[in-house]
C-alpha cells in the first residue's frame, strides 16, 4: 500500500516525510530526516539510546511507529544545543567525563533533560530511577549521575 | 502492513471485524512493536486506538473511576486523585518498564498482551476492576480476571477491543497495594506479583478483601480463599499465617529461568502478606 504522508514538528521545525507502516520513529529520524543523534541499541525499548520526547513525554523512538506521530511535537538530541551553545547538561557531561564511547549519551541527555523539566532538584535516588531505562556499558553511571546533579544546580541558578 | 487510527470505538471494531488476515490493536506499542520486530507477529492490519477519546480518559463515574485502556502509566502516576483512591493499581502500572516505557505503556495493553506476569493485572483484579469491551455485537462488561484465559489467550472475540476499565466506588477505610519480586531493583518481569485490596469497618476489622496473584499460574489468579482467610480479622499473626497458607495453596507455577516452583510458591506467600499489611496501613489512614 501507499506510504503514509506525515507532518510533524521536530525540534521546533515543521517537517513532512513518507514512511511505511513498519518503520519506527527512530528509522524515520535516522534514515529519512538524517537526524542520526538518536541511536539504535536494542530496538526493544530496553536501552534508551533512542530516547526522544513526544509532546513532551519521554519515549523510546524504537517503540513508536513513524505513522503515529502526525501533528505531534518531537524533540531529539539535535534540538538540545542552541547553535554553538551547549545545553548545561551537555556541558556538565563533558566536564564530568560522563561518557566514554558515547553511544548511550544522546539518550541519557534527552532523558535527563525530561527529568529536570519536571524535577528541578532531583535526589540521587530519583535520578537513578528515572534513568534506569538508559543503559551505559562504559561509565558505571556515577559520573552521569554527578553530571545530572551538577547541571540541575546550574539550571536552578538560571 | 496497513495502519489505521480510527477516532471512534465503532470504527475500530468495524476495522477489526472486517480483517481477513492477522490484525492487532496498537495502544502503547511496548509489547506489539517488540513482537513485530522479533517476527513473533506479522499483522496485516494495525488498529491504533489512541485517537479514540474514550480510551485516553480518566474520569470519575458512579463514585468509582473509569480508566481508558490506552491511558499511559506516566499519566496514571500524575493523577493525584486516582492515586489516592487506588494506590495499588497505580503503583502496579508504574512498575512496568522504564520511564520511557511508562510514557507509552497502557493498562489495556498490559492485559491484552496476555502475560501471566503482567504487573498491572493482579492489582486490577484485586481492585475488582471490570473491563468494558466493545465488539460487533455491542458492548459488554467482563471482570478483569475473566479476560485472560492463559498465556497469550484472551476471552475477547473477533473484532472485540478493551475500551476502558471501571474501578468500583471506594467505601471509607479502603485501600490497596501491589508488590512484585524481581531479582534486580528495576526494569524486569515479575517472578511473582501480589495485589491486595481491602476495606476496614469502624473497629478496624477487615470487612472485605480481594487477593490476586500473578506469575504463579498460566493466568493471573483471583484467590478467594486468601481473601476469606483475612476477612473478619485485623490481620493479626494467625490471620497472616492463614493468608500465607491460602496464597501458597493457590500457586500452580512453572519452573523457569526466573524461578523454581518452590521459590515462586514461597515468595507468593511472603508478598501476599506484605501487600496485605501495606493495604491495611493505607486503609487505616485513608
Amino acid at each position: 500500500m501507499a506510504k503514509h504522508h506525515i507532518e510533524a514538528i521536530v525540534n521546533g521545525d515543521a517537517v513532512e516525510f513518507l514512511c511505511e507502516t513498519e518503520e519506527t520513529l527512530l528509522d524515520v529520524l535516522r534514515d529519512t530526516l538524517n537526524l542520526t543523534g538518536s541511536k539504535e541499541g536494542c530496538a526493544s525499548g530496553d536501552c534508551g539510546a533512542c530516547s526522544v520526547t513526544l509532546d513532551g513525554r519521554l519515549v523510546c523512538s524504537c517503540l513508536v511507529l513513524g505513522c503515529e506521530v502526525g501533528g505531534r511535537r518531537i524533540e531529539t538530541i539535535e534540538g538540545m544545543a542552541k547553535g554553538e551553545t551547549l545545553h548545561p547538561l551537555q556541558q556538565r557531561f563533558l566536564e564530568h567525563a560522563a561518557l566514554q564511547c558515547g553511544i548511550c549519551t544522546p539518550g541519557f541527555l534527552v532523558a535527563s533533560k525530561a527529568l529536570l523539566e519536571r524535577t528541578p532538584e532531583p535526589s540521587e535516588h530519583e535520578i537513578r530511577f528515572w534513568l534506569a531505562g538508559n543503559l551505559c556499558r562504559c561509565t558505571g553511571y556515577d559520573k552521569i549521575v554527578s553530571a545530572v546533579k551538577d547541571a540541575a544546580a546550574t539550571m536552578r541558578k538560571g | 502492513m496497513r495502519y489505521e487510527a480510527p477516532e471512534s470505538v465503532e470504527g475500530a471494531v468495524a476495522l477489526l471485524s472486517a480483517a481477513t488476515g492477522e490484525a492487532r490493536v496498537l495502544a502503547g506499542g511496548t509489547d506489539l512493536l517488540v513482537q513485530m520486530r522479533a517476527d513473533v507477529v506479522d499483522p496485516e492490519l494495525i488498529v491504533d486506538i489512541k485517537k479514540i477519546a474514550e480510551t485516553r480518559a480518566v474520569r470519575e463515574e458512579k463514585g468509582g473511576w473509569r480508566i481508558g485502556a490506552a491511558v499511559t502509566g506516566a499519566e496514571l502516576k500524575e493523577h493525584a486523585k486516582l492515586k489516592r483512591a487506588w494506590p495499588g493499581v497505580v503503583e502496579a502500572a508504574n512498575l512496568i518498564g522504564s520511564t520511557q516505557v511508562q510514557g507509552r505503556a497502557t493498562l489495556g495493553g498490559n492485559l491484552c498482551n496476555g502475560s501471566p506476569a503482567a504487573d498491572s493485572v493482579p492489582a486490577l483484579i484485586a481492585a475488582g476492576a471490570v473491563a468494558t469491551l466493545a465488539g460487533p455485537q455491542g458492548r459488554r462488561d467482563l471482570p478483569v480476571e475473566d479476560v485472560m484465559l492463559g498465556p497469550r489467550k484472551l476471552a475477547l472475540k473477533k473484532g472485540e477491543i478493551v475500551v476502558s476499565f471501571l474501578l468500583p466506588p471506594r467505601p471509607p477505610r479502603s485501600s490497596d497495594a501491589y508488590l512484585r519480586f524481581i531479582p534486580r531493583t528495576e526494569m524486569d518481569i515479575a517472578v511473582v506479583g501480589a495485589g491486595v485490596s481491602l476495606t476496614l469497618d469502624g473497629a478496624g476489622t477487615i470487612s472485605a478483601a480481594r487477593v490476586s496473584l500473578g506469575a504463579v499460574a498460566a493466568r493471573v489468579l483471583l484467590v478467594q480463599e486468601a481473601a476469606q482467610a483475612i476477612v473478619g480479622s485485623r490481620l493479626d499473626a494467625p490471620a497472616q499465617r492463614r493468608l500465607e497458607a491460602a496464597a501458597r495453596a493457590a500457586c500452580r507455577p512453572i519452573d523457569d529461568k526466573r524461578g523454581t516452583v518452590e521459590f515462586r510458591t514461597d515468595v507468593a506467600a511472603v508478598l501476599t502478606r506484605r501487600a496485605a499489611l501495606i493495604a491495611l496501613d493505607r486503609a487505616r489512614t485513608s
